[in-house]
């Protein structure tokens, strides 16, 4: 498993199977398999990915540290690079399903609805991010601004269950809420946890 | 010509070259008139097939029949594409089983509609229980094609079955003092797994005013696309107010109550600020937390045609506009 991380074909394994969620969505679009709501369905459903992508792209320092497998760190980019294009897909889907892209009607209800403006902030976090991950950005940053830079994830996690909270505050219906809400807190939660540890072995 | 009346601009047609309304909508009763036979056969068959096209009879062949005749009511019969029963079926709002809208077609098959009965209570002269073989007795069943239209933002356009409400409001006799009407939807948690959760206060209630309770247009509906109810659609016997929100429509009836005061009802009280007593469908009151200027045709909308306009009292203005003459819909939304 360990030899097989550092096989240069793992990448591109894995960027097919993060795509699957999306083709999946796209072809139920073409084979009205989305139900009566397609657009709904839609939305949605980009909106779900998005929230596992993170989930998946935090996860991977504990798991690389908890388990000792340097090698996930391979993947972190690519993990980190399809929450953002989750996020665009799910961004892309509104803008145009939903307001029929029209830009005034959008910017409008951005700023109208709060738990749209948490999601758009979150996206736009996440393009910052996606424009700084390649190496030359890193060199150019510097490690350390970088690195402080690409914290702002952890503010995204917590736009992303705001803003899953809000949309689903009219039914009051919080039950995956909590569930995603448990997952990240748990992923930050060991980061907050790990650091202190780092600082105490000092 | 440099000014404008109503007669320069554009060419307007006579007033007298207009097809009247009734006179349109009666299209539908005389093709099935031709269809029952009064025509020579071979027209006749056309004729059922064109009638057919238009829902009147279509069946989906599910459950068992209630045809209803064509209603004559002004506004009952909506000339627009009928939403497909797969998808009226399969997309619902009904709490009680579950909040997603795919929910209640998999929950509500525990839902038990025989026996049934609305208890009818409060201010009339008649009160007492109504099994719902009377209910079904009461009145001659009538086809009403609505548009249905939901506050989250999609409609639908259902052939229902039913009659006017105030056929069984006449019969119970409203005292002089009574002044609303509410209605109660079965809450048994042993049959309706949601029911108890924090969602909503259970039982779900609903209320009108008694004019708009008596209007023709009001409907206790017993079925759609002329069979009875499917469970998820609120089986047996259910209210459609065509003018108002999908949520107004309280489903599953088991008690209608005549008041003086207006009553609670159900999202009111779950959210006061967004949900007023009235919900009358208005594309100038946006819902706090979304706009109500368009909504989505559920499967005839492509998914990328842009949303199509909401109609003033989603399109019974004609019929309905003067229940609220002198009113400030933004106050009473």
């Amino acid at each position: 498993m360990r030899a097989w991380l550092l096989r240069p074909h793992a990448k591109g394994v894995l960027a097919l199977l993060c795509a699957l969620p999306a083709l999946w969505l796209l072809t139920g679009a073409f084979q009205d398999r989305l139900g009566p709501n397609p657009a709904e369905a839609l939305i949605r459903g980009t909106g779900d990915w998005t929230l596992r992508a993170l989930c998946l792209v935090l996860a991977v320092t504990p798991l690389r540290v908890i388990t000792g497998t340097p090698a996930l760190a391979r993947f972190r980019r690519l993990l980190g690079l399809n929450v953002f294009a989750y996020a665009t897909l799910h961004l892309l889907c509104y803008a145009w399903l939903d307001m029929g892209l029209e830009l005034p009607d959008i910017a409008k209800d951005i700023a109208k609805r709060p738990f749209i403006l948490v999601g758009f902030a979150a996206t736009v976090m996440l393009l910052l991010l996606a424009a700084t991950s390649f190496q030359r950005a890193q060199r150019w940053l510097g490690a350390k601004r970088w690195q402080q830079l690409h914290r702002a994830v952890y503010a995204v996690a917590v736009l992303a269950i705001l803003h899953f909270y809000w949309m689903r505050a009219g039914k009051q219906d919080f039950a995956e809420v909590a569930v995603y809400a448990a997952v990240l807190g748990l992923l930050l939660g060991w980061r907050v946890w790990h650091a202190r540890l780092k600082q105490a072995r000092r | 010509m440099f000014f404008r009346s109503s007669n320069n601009g554009f060419v307007h047609p006579h007033a007298s070259e207009i097809t009247p309304q009734r006179v349109y909508q009666q299209r539908r009763a005389f093709m099935q008139h031709l269809a029952t036979g009064a025509a020579g056969a071979s027209l006749a068959a056309w004729a059922s097939r064109e009638a057919m096209a238009q829902g009147a009879t279509a069946r989906p062949g599910k459950l068992a029949p209630l045809p209803g005749k064509v209603s004559t009511v002004s506004g009952a019969a909506v000339m627009e594409k009928i939403t497909a029963y797969q998808d009226a079926s399969t997309y619902n709002n009904f709490y009680e089983f579950g909040t997603d809208k795919a929910d209640p077609a998999r929950n509500a098959h525990t839902l038990k509609t025989d026996p049934w009965a609305i208890d009818i209570e409060g201010l009339v002269k008649k009160p007492g229980r109504w099994d719902l073989a009377d209910l079904l007795k009461l009145s001659p069943m009538e086809e009403r094609i609505y548009r249905m239209r939901c506050v989250e933002g999609w409609s639908m356009v259902v052939p229902w079955v039913g009659y006017s409400l105030a056929e069984l409001i006449r019969k119970v006799e409203p005292l002089g003092s009574a002044k609303y009407v509410s209605f109660q939807t079965l809450a048994d948690p042993k049959t309706m797994p949601f029911v108890g959760s924090r969602v909503l206060d259970w039982p779900y209630e609903e209320g009108l005013r008694l004019d708009e309770a008596m209007h023709p247009l009001t409907l206790l509906c017993f079925g759609m696309y002329g069979e009875v109810l499917p469970k998820q659609n609120g089986a047996p016997v259910r209210l459609v107010v065509p003018w108002k929100y999908g949520f107004k429509n309280a489903k599953s009836l088991v008690k209608i109550r005549f008041t003086e005061q207006q009553p609670a009802t159900a999202w009111n009280k779950a959210a006061a600020n967004e949900y007023g007593f009235y919900s009358n469908v208005n594309p100038n009151v946006d819902h706090p937390r979304w706009s109500q200027a368009t909504e989505r045709r559920l499967g005839e909308d492509g998914l990328l045609s842009k949303k199509r306009k909401t109609l003033m009292f989603n399109g019974y203005e004609a019929q309905v506009a003067s229940l609220y003459a002198g009113m400030d819909l933004r106050k009473n939304f």
